[in-house]
């Protein structure tokens, strides 16, 4: 009885366990699930995780259900105003709807080529009806641009956006996803990852900015040159006044001595007018001469008039 | 991922099963009926396993195949959680609970499955720096790509006034929700870098290139709180720590003018302090000058009326004695001049005045010999 009963069971409890492994699968939290038997799809996409039954001969086609990254191809594009420049863009993008997924694309590589296509048109659009500035740009806040320029009103509305970057991208956005709809595909979001000059443009760009900064450079040596002219000058201006007041002052101090000194010799010899004269002319007389001169006197003369008539 | 281990498992089963489905086949048809399972051992094995006579061999190799599945369960029933980390258990594919640091029992591998995810931990990500280049793969799978990867630089941006910048970066991240780091985000490394870029561009590009040098702690800010909004907006269960800018700066060929601009406000400075030295050292001097100037002059004023003070003095005393007898006064004070003056005298030639005809006889620059 033994020997006959233990092959039976054993088939048994294998037939069993192969019939449970052929009708169960396991989703993941990340994954989402069409159902197909013999390529037909069955029954509602699963997309919540689990133990999962179904017929041994269905086939479970897995889908992840998290969020993809789509990475573009970075390219070169012409902006608005004639700028070239790299636009490296990314999206994130979800299977919203498993079965239009299967049905369409099936396969991830294949769904990344559609969003290849899909995403770059979209982007290349945006980019070149736009001006540069509004790829860059997402508000218009006022910026602390190197100097505040006397054509500052030009300045504004070459660095201010009407559309800014937010809505660029947004706006790339609602221009793929309802095409991207049609595979079952969500778009979650465009964003730009680099946008950058390219080579030949970005080179004339550095020389824009070195000429910039040169003519700033110029402009402080020329202000430190004016400066320090005016100091010289005001050096100038206070060494001429110092000596002038001084000259002025003491002139007047001069002035004022000689004064006082006229009215003093006036008040003395204003009491006899002709003795001052006789003093002063003995003075001159005894101070004047000497040896050096030849003096003829006639004997008319006071002190010789004894000579001739005593 | 999930699915692989749980088909790997299915398979080992799958090769018991077959192992036991084997074994009781030479078992029934076998020679001899030396019991079924022995059909398969080699004749030495069966010298010795005849050697426990007595035994009912037949359900020998079921209990070896059932130990080692049992021991093979028990290895996948329980798991250590580092102090710094959590598990995650899922059962079925399907998120069960989250454990955390100690040992813990499960279920066995094919029903429940076990991530670790270290929640405690500050992750790193380093953007524009020189050396991540040639070790980060993840994000430079651009370099394969057909363009010169130079021309986009991960730190090379575009600033609000169309200038270019370098501005290299770090992000700090930690996992704050285990379960939405592990299930909603296929790629969430690849996810926060590009993200930490687009932000950064995006907060860089509303400012000109002078605050992008100077007010780095501002842009870091703002960077941060949007990356944040971006990492919460896609449920990565990502907290962003800090978001730090390193050295922002120009690209090296700009580097020099921008150099130069710093230059040239010291020199401008230096010329300005020149130039208020050369005051400082003229004008004070200058003052003092002019002091000098003013204080001579209070001199020769001074001297000036003492003189005349005196001459006036020395006046009104000989007029005193003079008033008194002014004829002979005046007479002597002549003499007494003459007295001191003729002596003194060169030549001397006193004329008659009635004389006329002699002064052309007189030879004036030859006679030596008076009269």
């Amino acid at each position: 009885m033994k020997k006959i009963l233990i092959p039976f069971v054993v088939v048994a409890a294998v037939g069993i366990v192969l019939l449970l492994y052929f009708s169960t699968f396991v989703v993941d939290e990340t994954e989402q699930v069409v159902v197909t038997r013999f390529g037909k799809i069955s029954g509602k996409p699963i997309t919540t995780p689990g133990l999962k039954f179904k017929a041994p001969i269905d086939i479970a086609n897995y889908f992840p259900k998290n969020l993809q990254e789509w990475d573009g191809t970075p390219g070169q594009i012409p902006t608005k105003d004639k700028t070239y420049i790299w636009v490296d863009a990314f999206a994130r993008w979800r299977i919203n709807d498993p079965v239009t997924f299967f049905q369409a694309v099936s396969t991830l590589p294949s769904a990344t080529a559609r969003l290849d296509d899909i995403i770059d048109s979209a982007t290349r659009n945006y980019v070149t009806s736009y001006r540069l500035i509004e790829t860059v740009r997402k508000s218009n806040r006022s910026l602390d641009t190197l100097e505040k320029r006397k054509e500052e009103a030009k300045l504004d509305s070459d660095f201010s956006v009407s559309t800014g970057r937010k809505e660029i991208t947004q706006g790339i956005m609602e221009q793929a996803s309802p095409k991207l709809e049609r595979f079952g595909i969500e778009l979650v979001d465009v964003k730009f990852k680099r946008i950058n000059y390219v080579k030949e443009v970005r080179d004339s760009v550095y020389d824009r900015m070195i000429a910039e900064r040169r003519q700033m450079a110029e402009k402080y040596r020329s202000e430190g040159r004016g400066e320090a002219s005016e100091i010289r000058g005001d050096k100038e201006r206070e060494l001429k006044r110092i000596s002038s007041e001084a000259y002025q002052k003491a002139q007047v101090i001069k002035g004022q001595a000689d004064a006082e000194a006229l009215k003093i010799y006036a008040k003395a010899y204003d009491r006899d007018p002709e003795f001052y004269s006789f003093l002063k002319t003995l003075d001159l007389y005894e101070n004047s001469l000497d040896k050096s001169n030849a003096v003829v006197f006639s004997t008319d003369a006071e002190v010789f008039k004894y000579l001739k008539d005593f | 991922m999930d699915t692989n281990k749980t088909m790997n498992w299915d398979w080992e089963k799958l090769q018991q099963q077959q192992q036991k489905r084997k074994k009781p086949d030479p078992g029934d048809g076998g020679p001899g009926g030396s019991g079924p399972g022995g059909g398969g051992i080699p004749p030495q094995m069966e010298d010795l396993l005849n050697k426990f006579k007595g035994f009912n061999f037949s359900w020998l190799p079921i209990l070896v195949v059932l130990i080692i599945v049992l021991l093979f369960f028990a290895n996948s029933m329980y798991y250590t959680i580092g102090i710094d980390e959590v598990g995650v258990i899922q059962r079925f594919g399907k998120y069960n609970r989250t454990t955390t640091s100690g040992l813990h029992f499960k279920w066995p591998k094919g029903i429940e499955k076990i991530t670790k995810v270290r929640v405690k931990r500050v992750y790193k990500e380093e953007f524009g720096f020189q050396t991540l280049q040639s070790t980060d793969q993840g994000s430079f799978t651009t370099d394969k790509r057909p363009y010169d990867s130079a021309n986009i630089g991960e730190s090379l941006m575009l600033t609000g006034d169309l200038n270019v910048a370098l501005v290299p970066w770090i992000v700090q991240y930690k996992i704050k929700s285990p379960r939405d780091y592990l299930f909603n985000v296929r790629d969430v490394h690849g996810l926060l870098r590009d993200m930490s870029e687009a932000a950064m561009r995006l907060v860089v590009g509303d400012r000109s290139i002078n605050e992008v040098i100077s007010s780095r702690l501002e842009i870091a800010n703002e960077a941060m709180s949007i990356l944040q909004k971006e990492m919460d907006h896609a449920e990565t269960g990502i907290s962003i720590v800090a978001v730090e800018l390193k050295k922002t700066n120009v690209p090296d060929p700009v580097q020099p003018s921008f150099n130069e601009v710093n230059q040239a406000i010291q020199d401008k400075e230096t010329m300005i302090y020149k130039a208020r030295e050369e005051y400082n050292k003229a004008v004070p001097a200058a003052k003092g000058e002019a002091k000098r100037v003013i204080k001579a002059a209070e001199g020769y004023a001074l001297e000036r009326v003492n003189k005349a003070k005196g001459d006036a003095d020395k006046f009104v005393a000989v007029y005193d004695e003079y008033k008194m007898a002014k004829d002979v006064t005046k007479r002597r004070l002549y003499l007494e001049t003459l007295s001191k003056v003729l002596p003194n005298l060169g030549e001397k030639y006193i004329v008659d005045s009635e004389q006329q005809n002699f002064l052309p006889l007189l030879n004036l620059g030859k006679g030596k010999e008076g009269k």
